[in-house]
């Protein structure tokens, strides 16, 4: 048993821009423990997907090419990868932290006895894993004592994809024994709920209001605020879900994901799935009553305080600035 | 229909941070604890399931100390039918295996048509129990899950993808779903709900000898920040003034 494999992720053809960075810290990781790194993709008509890879600084890029795994389910991919592991015998496998993955990983680690390390943030010696507890407010760092193989998913920014080392690899077919019986769910076409007709994405100013808020009424603050600066109006996801503001205006890994020149964070906390959203911003100002919140770890400027005692005075200040 | 939530009783969201003695977790002194907020509305989804229905049966089961009865009569009070408390004060010496081994063990013998559990937990956030309890239990699943419709012998969910993208699948039963929080809205127990859950079925199993773990976590610390953060105080006046300053000369949006 020895050496890494990474297990990429793609749609249609297209890369999951998160597979990348997982082939990276692959690369990373083999270097560091002096072993080799492979990687793998499943789908039909993926041969173009794989020829990319070959020309990446890797061992070997295994092609598993099954007409079950055009459309993602989870028992193909555990089946699937269950033969491949078995056979390659690596001693990590490692993937990025998607949805998909979180659909199968913990299934394929589990028939080898083993526990996925999930939503990985960092890599150090040993080889020690770091990931983010109750909502990002403390980091532990874990270790794999099982004797199979180590299994890691990566958090989405946590290696760079730009990193990842050029070069050759030897490309091989695998061919894994699957049936239709063996399939256990019908997976349907990928739909979105309405046409989004709020680019946030393009938005220069977005004032983003979260669970400090209270409640629905009170959004009035945040929105003048908005209407101040001339931002575009946002939220986390509590907000939405609640249906204070539409769906479109989510930020973070199930709504959009956003890059302004300015990011005015109001009461909102900062978990992991809304800092993935917002981490692109080029400034951040965070308005928090907890001191702890993880969100002032990526804010630029910080004030710890009463969003309603605040935020009124800011809109005011913007105000006879501007005018 | 007899449906199992597994929950998972956590520290609040607003609890205090502060790293316990032995470095790998904080001190849990002074912690409240409540349910697990995706676990919230896996119970939310089978008690509207079951209304749906009309009949049926939800039992909810949860692994920990004794305190994790308060979170299975909070549950029983919301209308959850019967609870079992599997007890085992060394949650924190079972990884993700072990513990759904124990749940698995449970639940088993309860042979339900559907299994419903929250997505992650708030606290350690692998979020996976839900997928490994399926996978030893050898059923299908599906993962962060907005909507469950009973159809036909079997399932349609509504799975949610990145980026406003989702999906449905379907499924034959019996299956287990991982909920995603926001799909519907969590009920409030009833003056009445409280009173019935005192009356309720809450039964203890013990929890099997925990193997060895495949993974270890070796210790927790504050994160260290990405960013120098520059935190501005005063009054709300002056904090304002400070920001407009930062937003002309710095930020330069204004």
């Amino acid at each position: 048993m020895s050496g890494v494999l990474v297990v990429m992720e793609h749609r249609g053809g297209t890369w999951n821009r998160m597979s990348y960075e997982a082939l990276a810290a692959g690369q990373q990781l083999a270097t560091k423990l002096g072993v080799d790194c492979s990687a793998a993709v499943l789908g039909v008509e993926i041969e173009a997907l794989a020829s990319e890879l070959a020309s990446k600084k890797l061992e070997k890029v295994f092609t598993v090419n099954h007409d079950l795994l055009g459309t993602y389910t989870a028992d193909g991919y555990v089946i699937a990868l269950e033969q491949l592991v078995k056979q390659a015998k690596p001693e990590y496998v490692l993937f990025p932290h998607t949805y998909q993955v979180r659909d199968f990983a913990p299934a394929l680690a589990t028939r080898f006895q083993q526990v996925l390390i999930s939503d990985v943030i960092a890599v150090h010696d040993g080889p020690v894993f770091v990931r983010q507890l109750l909502q990002g407010k403390l980091n532990a760092d874990y270790r794999h004592t099982g004797s199979g193989p180590c299994f890691v998913s990566f958090q989405a920014g946590a290696f760079r994809s730009d990193a990842v080392e050029e070069g050759t690899a030897a490309a091989e077919n695998f061919f894994v024994q699957l049936t239709a019986e063996e399939l256990r769910s019908r997976p349907g076409e990928l739909f979105r709920e309405s046409a989004q007709t709020v680019d946030l994405s393009a938005a220069s100013v977005i004032v983003s209001v979260g669970r400090g808020i209270g409640e629905q009424a009170n959004l009035g603050v945040v929105e003048e605020l908005a209407s101040a600066l001339g931002a575009e109006l946002a939220a986390s996801r509590p907000i939405c879900d609640n249906g204070w503001l539409p769906m479109e205006r989510q930020v973070g890994s199930s709504g959009q994901t956003v890059s302004p020149k300015l990011y005015v964070a109001v009461g909102i906390s900062g978990a992991i799935q809304h800092l993935v959203g917002m981490k692109g911003a080029k400034s951040v100002i965070a308005i928090n009553k907890d001191e702890n919140a993880p969100i002032f770890e990526v804010a630029d400027y910080g004030v710890v305080g009463d969003l309603f005692e605040i935020v009124p005075e800011l809109t005011k200040a913007v105000q006879s600035a501007r005018s | 229909m007899k449906i199992v939530v597994a929950i998972k009783q956590v520290p609040e969201r607003d609890a205090p941070v502060h790293i316990a003695a032995d470095g790998k977790w904080i001190d849990e002194g002074d912690l409240n604890y409540t349910i697990n907020e995706p676990d919230a509305y896996a119970l939310e989804e089978a008690l509207q399931l079951k209304e749906k229905n009309g009949a049926g049966e939800v039992v909810v089961v949860c692994a920990g100390p004794e305190r994790v009865q308060t979170t299975l009569r909070e549950a029983l009070a919301k209308g959850a039918d019967r609870a079992i408390h599997i007890e085992a004060d060394d949650l924190g010496s079972r990884d993700t295996l072990g513990i759904a081994q124990i749940l698995a063990d449970a639940i088993k013998a309860e042979s339900p048509d559907l299994i419903l559990t929250g997505l992650q937990s708030d606290d350690l956030g692998l979020g996976q129990t839900g997928v490994v309890l399926a996978e030893l239990l050898d059923i299908p699943h599906a993962t962060i899950i907005m909507q469950v419709e009973v159809a036909g012998g079997g399932l349609k969910v509504k799975r949610e993808l990145e980026d406003g993208w989702f999906q449905h699948v379907e499924m034959s039963l019996p299956a287990l779903l991982t909920i995603q929080s926001g799909g519907n809205k969590l009920r409030y127990a009833t003056l009445m709900g409280i009173k019935k859950a005192k009356t309720k079925e809450l039964k203890t199993v013990a929890a099997a000898a925990p193997g060895a773990p495949a993974i270890a976590l070796e210790r927790v610390y504050l994160p260290e920040r990405q960013k120098k953060t520059e935190m501005l105080t005063g009054s709300p006046a002056e904090v304002a003034a400070k920001i407009v300053e930062k937003l002309k000369f710095e930020v330069r949006v204004i």
